[in-house]
């Protein structure tokens, strides 16, 4: 089967490395902690401080030593292509994770509701129940829903224009057109953060204003789990697009060799294209 | 005929004692590190088994509490599925796929550390509420039953909290060892290596990669879902809200059903690696395995509801999942016909690897069989909630996955270890394996018919008999798993004889063209394959 030796120079295996299993230490802290927290038991409180140091310890660590091997030189284009594939597949699992969430919203909101209108009044979750949607309910807590076109249309515009300077960013990389990259990522930055800022106002409002809260029946809940879970999305979008700009200042990459680069823009318009099915089908439809 | 490897005595760089296992980026360290995992709780997952069928040895016992039952039984199907079965066969797959491949290594070495070392962490948020308790905080370990089913698991206490927890966990080392699978599948074959020419352990692991990608996300989800629904103020899973507990029915088992194809899959790929050594003949039908191995994942994501006939659904509900279950049975019939021709006339042997995987094909049909009969939406309605279906279960599961990672574990044991294990022992282990387990499910089954149900810790006199005959059996199969670690011992600490490089007469594949046990870098210069 075999006859002979590829000419092909050696895959880089990294060195025997301490940052994983910190990271799990790390996290068994945090687990541990959550759990006890979210049964009000104080001692959770410090076991997540103790989980979170060790964390911030291993992102430095970790992704300073993928840096660190990039500068000197040790991926190749098949290095890069596994970061490739394994940045696509990553995001293939995220697009299930969302799906789940948009799945659970349909089934609530065609199925499920409809089906608890349908049964004897007398089942019914709270007088005046009629199945509709938004859901009005539970019982004594009405609330109102957010109108798609004040903050949430501006929001779309402005996370669609931050998909368009994340391009343009990387024709600039791609042209070796430094000035153009900076100041694409600059922008995407600034158009992330302020997106993030409305959407928070947009929550601040929701629960002092308009009484939509997570407790808010299903429709409560779907909205403010698939909202934000798409702004913890756009968070850690945010802070990976802060490290490519210092990446980019520091000069680390170039036409050829800019996989870091391109992990955070799929990464970015996979988030973008969640906010418009988010836009679509929680906001406005 | 030469293989391409240069052999490392040593290796400067390498850290010794415990910080070679910990910072370990070697595929072969971290398959060990898998394996041993499994092992390890697949002994825990059997003393909670055997203390199962102590409890339910005869009507009236008290060994366990109610309660306490409840959370044994739990953990039984928890850690059996999460912590024993998915990890040995991620051990193999780490283990063999770069030398099946003719690859140095995994593409991605510190992802897979890193997605190693996330289980024993799940495990310890699993089991910690059973601590807690000692020190008066909470009410011991998960209780719901593996499947955590709303509202139970709505309501009950903070062992589901930890187990909630421990599934994020193990979700992200599914994702992270399925991710860095692919890539190497992808990216790592040596030239020549086409897709095509992989062997069918290969595919089986990239198929299993692709499930877990596309369903243990929708686990996540469903278990956040019940962690706000606990804790937050949602109604995900109440009806009070408008929300409805069936919904985490359809979460679990859009996840849940895939995941025994999950389990499946690599031992379905580990008959095909063993059954042409031992009837020393090329495998039959490769081609059409790999198109079975399609089809069954497709049609494994859109059958779930079929664990749902008793929870209540529409007719035409009922009836397309009824249909779409059944018509998986053909292309897993489709190998089990490969096998079967794979043996045809062979010149067959039938050392210890060969009775696991014979054992496997018997064993595992009765589970698909039975698993017919539930498919059946009206005959459902009957066995469901019986014993049947934990015979059906444990025939499905151990019958199949058990039986194909011990028939691994033989296969390529004298490869890792570089010694053979004790051939008697094997044997002895094989045929006390299959009458103990045959003695306690088969009793199973009857008592199913008989309509004893499922997850109580006590029962009516009429089935005293049949359960202390599966007992018994399960005391058998207990005593008989003593057999493995005796044999891993053995090959472990070089007590058997050397193995030589192709281990087996007939054995196929790259991994056999380098030495056992192999070094420490498998293929620095990759072959090339003609
Ligand atoms: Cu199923």
């Amino acid at each position: 089967m075999t006859t002979s030796t590829s000419a092909r120079h050696h895959y880089y295996v990294p060195k025997p490395s301490p940052y994983p299993v910190l990271l799990c230490l790390s996290l068994l802290l945090l687990a541990t902690g959550l759990g006890l927290r979210v049964n009000g038991i104080g001692a959770g409180r410090w076991l997540i401080g103790a989980g979170a140091l060790p964390l911030l310890y291993v992102l430095f660590g970790w992704f300073g030593s993928i840096i660190a091997e990039s500068r000197a030189g040790l991926y190749h284009r098949w290095e890069d292509r596994s970061f490739r594939l394994g940045m696509m597949w990553f995001i293939v699992s995220e697009v299930v994770l969302f799906a789940t969430f948009f799945g659970v919203l349909f089934y609530e909101r065609s199925l499920s509701v409809p089906w608890l209108a349908g049964l004897d009044p007398h089942f019914s979750p709270w007088p005046g129940f009629a199945g509709g949607w938004p859901t009005a309910g539970p019982a004594g807590k009405a609330f109102e829903v957010i109108s798609p076109w004040g903050i949430p249309a501006l929001n779309t515009v402005l996370l669609l224009s931050s998909g368009a300077t994340v391009t343009w960013a990387h024709w600039g990389l791609r042209r070796d057109h430094r000035q153009q990259l900076i100041s694409g990522l600059v922008l995407t930055v600034l158009l992330g953060v302020v997106f993030l800022a409305l959407q928070a106002q947009e929550f601040h409002h929701a629960y002092t204003e308009l009484g939509l809260t997570l407790g808010s029946g299903v429709y409560g809940a779907t909205f403010f789990m698939l909202t934000g879970l798409h702004g913890f999305h756009v968070t850690l979008g945010v802070v990976m697009l802060t490290v490519i700009l210092w990446r980019s200042v520091k000069g680390d990459f170039n036409r050829d060799h800019h996989f870091g680069f391109e992990a955070v823009s799929w990464y970015w318009h996979f988030v973008d294209v969640v906010w418009l099915m988010l836009f679509v089908f929680v906001y406005w439809m | 005929m030469r293989h391409a490897a240069i052999e490392y005595t040593h290796d400067e760089h390498q850290p010794r004692g415990l910080a070679r296992w910990l910072f370990t980026t070697n595929h072969k360290d971290i398959g060990i590190l898998y394996m041993l995992f499994g092992l390890t709780f697949f002994v825990v997952g059997g003393l909670f088994a055997e203390l199962i069928r102590a409890q339910l040895f005869q009507p009236g016992q008290h060994i366990l509490a109610p309660e306490a039952y409840n959370q044994v039984i739990t953990l039984h199907g928890l850690v059996m599925v999460f912590a024993a079965l998915m990890p040995v066969t991620a051990g193999f797959a780490n283990y063999l796929i770069p030398m099946m491949i003719g690859a140095s290594d995994m593409a991605l070495p510190r992802l897979n550390n890193w997605g190693f070392w996330l289980l024993p962490v799940a495990a310890v948020v699993l089991v910690l509420p059973f601590f807690l308790k000692m020190l008066g905080i909470g009410n011991g370990p998960i209780d719901t039953g593996w499947t955590i089913y709303a509202p139970l698991s709505v309501q009950s206490g903070l062992g589901v909290d930890f187990a909630i927890f421990a599934v994020f966990l193990l979700g992200a080392s599914s994702l992270l060892a399925s991710i860095n699978i692919i890539v190497t599948v992808k990216n790592m074959r040596a030239p020549g290596m086409t897709m095509m020419k992989m062997p069918l352990f290969v595919w089986s692991w990239l198929m299993t990669s692709l499930l877990l990608i596309a369903v243990f996300p929708a686990l996540i989800a469903g278990a956040a879902m019940l962690l706000t629904d606990r804790h937050f103020g949602t109604h995900f899973f109440s009806a009070a809200g408008g929300g409805d507990p069936v919904l985490w029915q359809h979460l679990f088992w859009f996840f849940g059903h895939p995941e025994v194809y999950i389990l499946l899959f690599p031992t379905a790929g580990i008959m095909s690696q063993i059954l042409p050594t031992f009837a020393r003949k090329p495998i039959y039908g490769y081609r059409a395995q790999v198109y079975s191995y399609w089809a069954i994942a497709a049609l494994s994501v859109v059958v779930w509801a079929h664990h749902m006939f008793t929870s209540g659904m529409p007719v035409g509900g009922q009836l397309y999942f009824m249909y779409s279950t059944m018509a998986i049975s053909v292309p897993l019939a489709v190998l089990f016909f490969c096998w079967l021709g794979t043996i045809w006339r062979g010149a067959m042997t039938f050392e210890t690897p060969m009775l696991f995987a014979l054992g496997y094909i018997t064993l595992f049909g009765i589970g698909g069989l039975t698993g017919l009969v539930l498919a059946d939406a009206v005959a459902d309605q009957q066995y469901h909630n019986s014993y049947f279906l934990v015979a059906h279960f444990h025939y499905a599961l151990f019958g199949g996955p058990i039986m194909g990672v011990i028939a691994a574990a033989y296969y390529w044991l004298p490869k890792i270890t570089g010694h053979m294990y004790n051939e008697r022992a094997g044997k002895w282990h094989f045929w006390l394996t299959m009458i103990g387990f045959n003695t306690t499910f088969m009793a199973q089954f009857f008592l199913g018919a008989a309509g004893m149900p499922r997850r109580i810790p006590d029962y009516a006199l009429q089935f005293t008999d049949l359960n202390m005959v599966s007992s018994a059996g399960a005391f058998v199969l207990g005593a008989a798993q003593l057999l493995l670690l005796y044999n891993v011992i053995v090959a472990w600490r070089g007590h058997g004889r050397p193995a030589s490089d192709r281990v087996w007469e007939a054995a196929q594949g790259l991994e056999f063209t380098l030495p056992s046990p192999p070094p420490y870098h498998s293929f620095t210069d990759q072959p090339v394959i003609s």
